[in-house]
């Protein structure tokens, strides 16, 4: 696919990443980087940050060039952690299992009583008094939005499909469970479905914003927005699972750096700020999703997300002294003292070491000072043992991580004794202080360490250059004669002798579908099988059928890579 | 819900990809419905349950409790060695301070295995509550350990490793030996000379419902371990006595396996059989996590529960409490029970039939406790095989004394190599194991 795409005219490539404090934009012309925007983030209105960054970056290219637009944005994550979103009905049907009490507490909860088996058999039928009862209800409290959950919906999806055809009249948007993830995770499927309801309309009206500047702009490329899991999707699909684009600053740091990662290499990605330093994994060069779905403001989901980890530890990180020992973070109190902020910090600790150029050398001294003498030592070993202590506490944090990736239980002998583990054979470095701190850290995790190229906008770079993802979860149950795809909402009848290799090529088939749908690049559609298991079924001694799970995906990745160089 | 909050560990290994046979029960699916039902339920994501992975058992560890002829390997598959990893490692994680219980949700079982292993019966291979028992006394000291094994099945193979030890107490509950796989499991089945009444089984009718099994729990197995006072609580947790299990005749519900579970309150269980994998297992399994970890629990019900068809009849109520009150009996009296038994003996022996029902092979035994006052007493076995193999092994017991160490040890010394194809000797206090 990359040998085609030298061949094709290249055309323009915009990434933009609306982060909390700025917002960068790239432009890619011909494999390379053409040009570089960095502005402060107006939180009180992202779209115009994002907007003004977009002139910005177009000023002078011709417009009929531009291929293809991705957006990055914080604003559903912001709405969703300063609880600045509507409110949601959330009709569920739990079924037997957990009590009420247990699952994720919601204010306007109705629960019915029909409820769907593991198997996705029909146990108690849906009641349409109880149904007739909830609208009465919105209609009363004049409740617009609806999140419509199931246990076991992912298994059928029926219930929830009769509830919104009989909910649809009354409300503006209704989020359905089943369409959120295949993955089997009750409490999780609430959240998620509940979050996709509660910023669906923040999320139209940033639609059509977006969609009004590229019109006045004459754009007539697609516009993609970036996803938790580093992959895209366009506006159009976009619209129905705005949950899907939470997180999706942190995916595009990782999917930036990807960009120089070997390629079939384990590997870890460092972002260090100045509060906080977050850990992301690569196995094979692929970067590592999270087991189940990302986790924001205290909601566990269903959100295909990158795994990252954030640690309180960063350049501008306090330091002080616990029992004569120096401690660091998680706490930041301002800048570092050599730009003025009111206590020692690791930046300081690399300008009195001479790793850094940057503020007031004698404020950055006079800070070390304070450790030094309580700690016995000369101020430049003061500076020492924190900078040394700073890059050890990251590296130990790695080691956390990459031990609790090993540990991740398996289910099969097969995978237990075959005990793939993850070895990083290089550490890629962004973030402020980078450059200082990379090879130290590198030292203490046993492997090379790299900072690339243009580190300060690996975001913008990453929204730019990833593709369109995609997944589907498939269970064939040939004693039922049902083949259902999860995430799909669709149930097909198939023969008792369904094979496995049928489940296959079923989901390859379906997901290259629904990946075109997103906006995928038709030249640009490996599959990848990631759950492939097949259960022979036995009743009484006899086998009755096959019970095939199969799950596929279109994972995180880039379009192509850069080529190096670029403005400085 | 009894008690309060719990952390709670899990050990859960399906083993997805290993079946006894194509067409038998113990097959790859049979948890796969468990596991649906756990992971829809989210309790993964409590913070008080933490999944771990098990560990992967050694030859060392099935020595340590085991006689396999002709050795450990040839006994057992990968599957095995995984499943005993993960009882073991539920002991680990609860015994190291991890977590305040756990949970080994592992197969193959293995409560049917005997001291001595020509083979597998009743679906078992290796014990694999035995050897977590074993090596918990190997790593953290003397333990004074209570299993009690809550499969519809008689527990014969762990009554067996423990027959002669004073300071393991297995309680059995199970249906009546007469009606059921393995046919024994009676009252009168109470130890060895030296640990009578250690072993104590409560038999129940067919039909025996929640009521039933309460009753046995609060009239016979709380008080027995009340005055035993055991520093673990092990529950060989069988889910066959479930109303819908398609080999036995119980009506035990999932709410019943929760009320139980909460009310014994084990360190560890560790699931032994339970075949409705559909009907049952996915609500039983998540009442018990529920009950151990202290939370909620009664939401948990089966889809087709109907509590007044699974009512017990007045004649089972009347079976139920007779049973369990002979059980108390005989263990209120153990100790006039063992001076009878045990007269002016020195020495006692007991002749054995085993069967391996599913490898098919026929065993003898005859089995030699010294009497001794203070250990379990050194034993030796002496087993011939229909597959042409005979053994004999020596056993000295944890803590033993003295006099049995040393008769153990010129026993192994003495015995005719030419008369065996293989003689042994399990040194259970110094952890050792020889063979010549």
């Amino acid at each position: 696919m990359q040998i085609r795409n030298e061949h094709r005219e290249q055309g323009l490539i915009i990434g933009i990443d609306v982060g909390g404090t700025h917002t960068d934009a790239v432009l890619l012309k011909d494999r390379r980087l053409c040009r570089k925007v960095k502005i402060e983030t107006r939180t009180d209105h992202l779209v115009s940050s994002l907007l003004e960054a977009a002139d910005q970056i177009l000023t002078g290219e011709d417009i009929a060039r531009v291929d293809r637009i991705t957006v990055s944005t914080t604003l559903s994550t912001n709405a969703i952690i300063q609880h600045k979103i509507n409110r949601v009905g959330m009709v569920i049907s739990t079924g037997p299992g957990l009590a009420p009490s247990q699952l994720p507490h919601f204010d306007n909860l109705y629960a019915l009583s029909g409820y769907m088996n593991h198997r996705g058999i029909e146990a108690a039928p849906l009641k349409s008094r109880e149904l007739e009862e909830i609208m009465r209800d919105f209609e009363h409290k004049d409740i617009l939005l609806a999140g419509v959950v199931g246990k076991f919906s992912c298994r059928n999806p029926q219930h929830e499909i009769q509830i919104r055809d009989t909910l649809e009249k009354r409300v503006n948007h209704i989020s359905l469970g089943h369409q959120m993830s295949g993955q089997l995770n009750f409490p999780r499927r609430l959240a998620t479905t509940y979050l996709n309801a509660a910023t669906w309309p923040l999320h139209c009206r940033f639609i059509r914003e977006l969609n009004q500047f590229i019109t006045n702009r004459g754009i007539t490329a697609p516009v993609y927005i970036l996803k938790a899991d580093g992959g895209t999707f366009n506006l159009a699909a976009s619209a129905s699972f705005p949950v899907q684009a939470i997180l999706s600053g942190p995916a595009a740091s990782v999917m930036g750096t990807l960009n120089i990662v070997t390629p079939n290499e384990d590997a870890v990605v460092l972002d260090i700020g100045g509060t906080t330093t977050d850990i992301a994994l690569f196995a094979e060069g692929v970067p590592l999703l999270e087991f189940l779905g990302v986790t924001l403001g205290g909601y566990k989901t269903l959100i295909r997300g990158l795994r990252t980890r954030s640690i309180g530890i960063g350049g501008d990180s306090v330091v002080a002294l616990s029992n004569g020992r120096p401690i660091i973070g998680p706490e930041r109190k301002g800048p570092a003292a050599a730009l003025g902020g009111p206590v020692p910090t690791p930046t300081d600790a690399m300008v009195v070491s001479g790793r850094l150029n940057i503020g007031c050398r004698e404020a950055a001294v006079a800070a070390m000072r304070t450790l030094a003498e309580p700690l016995g030592c000369t101020v430049p070993a003061a500076a020492e043992t924190i900078f040394n202590l700073t890059c050890e506490l990251i590296a130990d944090a790695v080691k956390d991580t990459i031990e609790e990736i090993n540990r991740r239980p398996v289910y099969t002998i097969h995978e237990m004794l075959e005990c793939k583990t993850l070895i990083p054979k290089a550490v890629y470095v962004v973030g402020g202080p980078a450059g200082m701190m990379a090879s130290d850290i590198g030292k203490c995790l046993g492997c090379p360490a790299h900072v690339p190229e243009h580190a300060e906008v690996a975001n913008a770079i990453g929204a730019a250059l990833a593709r369109t993802t995609a997944e589907v979860t498939v269970l064939a149950d040939t004693e039922r004669g049902t083949l259902t795809f999860g995430e799909e909402g669709l149930q097909t009848a198939i023969s008792p002798r369904f094979t496995r290799e049928e489940a296959i090529a079923a989901a390859r088939e379906r997901l290259q579908a629904k990946a075109l749908s997103l906006g995928a690049d038709p030249d640009d559609l490996t599959v990848e099988i990631t759950e492939d298991q097949v259960f022979p079924m036995v009743r009484d001694f006899y086998s009755t059928g096959k019970n095939i799970r199969i799950k596929a995906q279109i994972k995180p990745g880039l379009l192509f890579r850069l080529e190096e160089g670029g403005p400085v | 819900m009894t008690g309060s909050i719990k952390k709670t560990g899990l050990i859960f290994f399906p083993a997805f990809d290993w079946a006894i046979s194509p067409t038998h029960p113990e097959r790859e699916e049979r948890l796969l419905y468990t596991q649906d039902q756990v992971f829809e339920e989210g309790l993964l994501d409590f913070d008080n349950i933490v999944e771990y992975k098990p560990g992967i058992a050694t030859t060392a560890d099935i020595n340590r409790t085991h006689i396999c002829v002709p050795d450990a390997r040839a006994v057992v598959t990968d599957s095995h060695l995984i499943s005993a990893g993960g009882a073991i490692k539920a002991a680990q994680v609860v015994l190291d301070g991890h977590v305040d219980n756990a949970f080994a949700l592992v197969r193959p079982p293995g409560h049917h295995a005997m001291k001595i292993v020509h083979g597998a019966r009743g679906f078992c291979n290796v014990n694999i509550e035995a050897m977590m028992i074993d090596y918990i006394r190997s790593r953290y000291g003397p333990k004074r350990i209570a299993v009690v094994d809550t499969d519809c099945h008689h527990g014969d193979g762990t009554q067996d490793i423990f027959w002669h030890d004073p300071h393991t107490l297995c309680i059995s509950i199970h249906q009546d030996g007469r009606t059921l796989y393995p046919g024994t499991g009676f009252h009168q089945e109470l130890g060895g000379p030296n640990a009578l009444g250690t072993t104590i089984n409560i038999p129940l009718p067919p039909g025996t419902s929640d009521a039933g099994f309460l009753h046995a729990l609060d009239y016979g197995i709380l008080p027995i371990l009340a005055d035993f006072k055991p520093d673990v609580i092990i529950n060989s947790a069988g889910q066959d006595n479930h109303y819908t299990d398609p080999i036995t005749n119980m009506r035990f519900t999932a709410q019943g396996y929760a009320i139980l579970n909460d009310k014994l309150a084990p360190d560890i269980a560790v699931l032994e059989g339970g075949y409705s994998i559909e009907k049952a297992l996915p609500y039983v399994n998540v009442g018990i996590i529920l009950a151990m970890a202290g939370l909620d629990y009664s939401h948990v019900r089966e889809p087709d529960y109907d509590a007044a068809a699974l009512k017990q009849t007045p004649d089972i109520d009347r079976f139920v409490e007779k049973s369990t009150e002979a059980a108390y009996q005989l263990w209120k009296e153990r100790h006039a029970l063992r001076r009878k038994l045990v007269g002016q003996n020195r020495s006692m022996t007991r002749r054995k039939h085993i069967y391996y029902d599913t490898d098919g092979i026929s065993e003898g035994q005859e089995e030699t406790v010294l009497i001794c006052e203070d250990c379990g007493g050194m034993v030796t076995i002496d087993s011939e095989a229909d597959t042409g193999r005979h053994i004999f092994a020596v056993m000295v017991p944890y803590l033993a004394c003295p006099r049995c160490r040393h008769a153990g040890e010129k026993a192994f010394d003495q015995a005719d190599r030419r008369r065996f194809s293989t003689v042994y000797f399990q040194d259970k206090d110094r952890d050792s194991f020889q063979v010549k």
